[in-house]
C-alpha cells in the first residue's frame, strides 16, 4: 500500500511533535514547575501516531495514564495540554484534571484515564452510540499489558464482540505493568492471542514501527467501518522512562533500555523516510526546530495563563 | 383517577421517554424479552427492539462503561443492575468515569445517564439480593440520587431523571414492585423535579422523614399513633442528592421533634446525613433528640423470622416517637 508523501510528513510531524512535548515536560518537571503524576510517552509515539492517522475528527479515542500522545496525535493543542499540565485556567480541563485527564470532546478524545483499562468498555460505549446513531464513525480504545489483565479487558471486548461495534483495541505492550515484567503478569507471549476468545482477529504488530501501526490499524478500522466488529492489536513497543517521571527502575537493565533505545521508532522512520526520497535531512532538522518552536511557545503560553480562582473548585460537578 | 402498580409507572415513565427522544435506550441484563427481573420493562422490547432495549451480557463493569462512553457521544444510556447489591462489580465507572468526567475535563462532558437498580429487604433473597446502599451514592459528588416511595412519584421522577444531564442512580425498592404497590396517576403527563421533597402526611407534633417501603410504614405508624393523640408528619425526601433540606428544617422548626426512618445499616446512612443536617442548621428548633429507626449493621438475613427482625417497622418507629414525645 502506498502512503502518499504529505501523509508520511504528517506523522512524522506528529511523533517529533509528542517527542519534543515530553522532552519538555522531563525538564519542567524536574524544575517543579509540574506537579504529580506525569507518565511519559517516549519511544511509543509510533503506536499512538500510526492508529490515529487513519481517524477523522469525528471520530473517538479513550487514552490512558501514559496519554500525552495520544492526545498530539489525535490533533490535541500542546499549548492547551502544557497550560493544563501546569494547573492552569487555560488548559483543557481548566486546571481540573492535569496530566492523567486531559480530554477534549469537540475532536473525540474521551480523556486520558488514571484507572488502568477503564477506556476497553468506554470505547466500546462510544463505538454503540455511533453505530445507534447509524454513523461511520469509530472508536480507538488505545491499553496497556497491565491493562490486558483486568476486568474491563474481558467485559468490555467481550460485549464489544458480542454486539460487533466499531471499535479498535490497540494494546501497547511496553513490557512492563509499572514494575512487573509481562513474563510474570501472564502466562502468554502475545496477548494478541486473546482475541480468540472473542472470535475477533488478533494481530501483533512491530509498535516501533509506524507504518506498520498505520497498516495494521488501518485495515482494523476498516473492518469496523464495515460493521465487522472490533479487532484487538498488539503493539510490542518500550517505554524509554520509567513508569513515572520520578520512578528509579530497580525492574529492568541499562542494557534493556540501550538495547531499545536502538529502535527508536523516529529515527527508524526518519531514516525510512529518507531512504524512501521522502524527506531530506535537512527538513528533519526544520521539522525539528519548528516543533521545538512550538513546545517553547506552549511553555511560554502555560507559563503566562492565569490561575484558577480556587472558588472553581466549586464548579463542574453537575450538568 | 386511575391507578397504576409501581412496576408499570416505572415502565410508563421508560416508554415516554424513549419515545419523545430517540437517544434514550436500555441496557442490562435480562431487559429484552424478559423485561426486567421483577417486570418493569414489560412490552418495551416488542415496541422498540433489540437496538433500543438491548441484552447485555452478565457484565456490570461493561455495562456502566459503555453507557459513560454512549452517554459521553451523545445517547441518553438507561442502564440497569439488576439489584444494587451488584453494584460493586461496576464500582470504579461509577466511582472514577461517571462521577468524575464532567469535573476532570473542565465541565466540558455531559454525562446523561440513569442507572436503574433494585433495593430493599422482603422477600427472602437475603444479604447479596437485598440491601438499600444509597448513601454509598450520597457520599460520591457527581451523581444525584432517586428514591421513590409511589407510583406517581416514581413514574415523575424517573421522566426528570432521564432529561437530566447530570448521571443519576435510580432506586426502586422491590417489595413495592412485588406487593404490588398500586396508586393514582394521572393518563396525562407530568413530571417531578429532582430535589423537591414530598409531605406526605402533614402534623404537628413529630416530623418523620423516611424513604421508599419505609415511607409507608412511616405512614401506618402514624394512623396509629393519632389513635394516641400523637400528630405526625412524614416527609419523603424522594432525592437524597440533591436534598431538598428547606422542606425538612421547615418541619422541624413546626414540631421541634425529628425521626429518620429507612431501611439502610444504620452506620454511614442517609438517616446519618439528614441528622447531620438538622444538628447543624435546626438545632435550636429541636426540643428533643433526634431519633433514626434503621435497619441494625449486620449483613440481611435470609429466614423470614430473622429478616423480619432485620427490617425497620411500624413498631420500631412508634417506639422512637414515644421516646421523644
Amino acid at each position: 500500500m502506498a502512503i502518499e508523501k504529505e501523509k508520511l510528513i504528517d506523522m512524522y510531524h506528529r511523533m517529533v511533535r509528542i517527542r519534543r512535548f515530553e522532552e519538555k515536560v522531563v525538564d519542567e518537571f524536574a524544575a517543579g514547575r509540574i506537579v504529580g503524576f506525569v507518565h511519559l510517552y517516549i519511544g511509543e509515539e509510533a503506536v499512538a501516531v500510526g492508529a490515529c492517522a487513519n481517524l477523522g475528527d469525528d471520530d473517538y479515542i479513550t487514552s490512558t495514564h501514559r496519554g500525552h500522545g495520544h492526545l498530539i496525535a489525535k490533533g490535541g493543542k500542546t499549548e492547551r495540554m502544557m497550560a493544563e499540565l501546569f494547573g492552569k485556567k487555560t488548559g483543557y480541563c481548566k486546571g481540573k484534571g492535569g496530566s492523567m485527564h486531559i480530554a477534549d470532546v469537540d475532536i473525540g478524545i474521551l480523556g486520558a484515564n488514571g484507572i488502568v483499562g477503564a477506556g476497553i468498555p468506554i470505547a466500546a460505549g462510544a463505538a454503540l452510540s455511533a453505530k445507534l446513531r447509524g454513523t461511520a464513525q469509530v472508536a480507538i480504545c488505545f491499553f496497556g499489558d497491565g491493562a490486558s489483565n483486568t476486568t474491563r479487558f474481558h467485559e468490555g471486548i467481550n460485549l464489544a464482540s458480542a454486539w460487533k461495534l466499531p471499535v479498535v483495541y490497540v494494546c501497547e505492550n511496553n513490557m512492563y505493568a509499572i514494575s512487573v515484567p509481562q513474563s510474570k503478569h501472564q502466562n502468554i507471549a502475545d496477548i494478541a492471542d486473546r482475541a480468540t476468545a472473542y472470535g475477533i482477529p488478533g494481530v501483533v504488530v512491530d509498535g516501533n514501527d509506524v507504518i506498520a501501526v498505520y497498516e495494521a490499524v488501518g485495515e482494523a478500522v476498516a473492518r469496523a467501518r464495515r460493521g465487522e466488529g472490533p479487532t484487538l492489536i498488539e503493539c510490542k513497543t518500550y517505554r524509554h522512562r520509567g513508569h513515572f517521571e520520578g520512578d528509579p527502575t530497580p525492574y529492568r537493565t541499562k542494557e534493556e533500555v540501550d538495547e531499545w533505545k536502538k529502535k527508536d521508532p523516529i529515527s527508524r522512520f526518519k531514516g525510512k523516510l529518507i531512504e524512501m526520497g521522502v524527506l531530506a535531512e535537512k527538513e528533519a532538522d526544520e521539522i525539528d526546530r519548528e516543533m521545538k518552536g512550538e513546545i517553547d511557545k506552549a511553555v511560554k503560553f502555560a507559563e503566562e495563563s492565569p490561575l484558577p480562582e480556587p472558588e472553581e473548585t466549586l464548579e463542574d460537578v453537575y450538568a | 383517577m386511575r391507578e397504576i402498580t409501581f412496576a408499570q409507572a416505572i415502565t410508563e415513565a421508560l416508554d415516554e421517554e424513549m419515545a419523545r427522544d430517540p437517544s434514550v435506550f436500555i441496557m442490562g441484563e435480562d431487559v429484552g424479552v424478559y423485561g426486567g427481573i421483577l417486570g418493569q420493562l414489560a412490552g418495551l422490547f416488542d415496541k422498540y427492539g433489540p437496538d433500543r432495549v438491548r441484552d447485555t451480557p452478565i457484565s456490570e463493569t461493561a455495562i456502566v462503561g459503555a453507557a459513560v462512553g454512549a452517554a459521553a457521544t451523545g445517547m441518553r444510556p438507561v442502564p440497569e443492575i439488576m439489584f444494587c447489591d451488584f453494584l460493586g462489580v461496576p464500582m470504579d465507572e461509577i466511582l472514577n468515569q461517571l462521577t468524575k468526567m464532567r469535573y476532570m475535563f473542565g465541565g466540558k462532558a455531559k454525562l446523561p445517564i440513569v442507572i436503574r437498580t433494585l433495593i430493599g429487604a422482603g422477600i427472602g433473597a437475603a444479604a447479596q439480593h437485598s440491601q438499600c446502599l444509597e448513601a454509598l451514592f450520597m457520599h460520591i459528588p457527581g451523581i444525584k440520587v432517586v428514591i421513590p416511595s409511589t407510583p406517581y412519584d416514581a413514574k415523575g421522577l424517573l421522566k426528570s431523571a432521564i432529561r437530566d444531564d447530570s448521571p443519576v442512580i435510580y432506586f426502586e425498592h422491590k417489595l413495592l414492585i412485588v406487593m404490588p404497590l398500586k396508586g393514582e396517576v394521572p393518563e396525562e403527563e407530568y413530571t417531578i423535579p429532582l430535589g423537591k421533597a414530598d409531605i406526605k402526611r402533614e402534623g404537628k407534633d413529630v416530623t418523620v422523614v423516611a424513604t421508599a417501603l419505609m415511607v409507608h410504614r412511616a405512614l401506618a405508624a402514624a394512623a396509629k399513633l393519632q389513635e394516641k393523640g400523637v400528630s405526625i408528619e412524614v416527609i419523603d425526601p424522594r432525592t437524597l442528592v440533591p436534598l431538598d433540606k428547606q422542606t425538612i428544617i421547615d418541619s422541624v422548626k413546626k414540631t421541634g421533634r425529628l425521626v429518620i426512618m429507612t431501611e439502610e445499616c444504620k452506620t454511614g446512612s442517609s438517616a446519618a446525613e439528614i441528622a447531620a443536617i438538622v444538628a447543624e442548621e435546626a438545632f435550636d428548633s429541636l426540643d428533643a433528640p433526634i431519633k433514626r429507626v434503621n435497619a441494625p449493621d449486620t449483613p440481611v438475613p435470609f429466614s423470614p423470622v430473622l429478616e423480619k427482625f432485620y427490617m425497620p417497622d411500624e413498631e420500631n418507629l412508634i417506639k422512637a416517637v414515644t421516646e421523644i414525645v
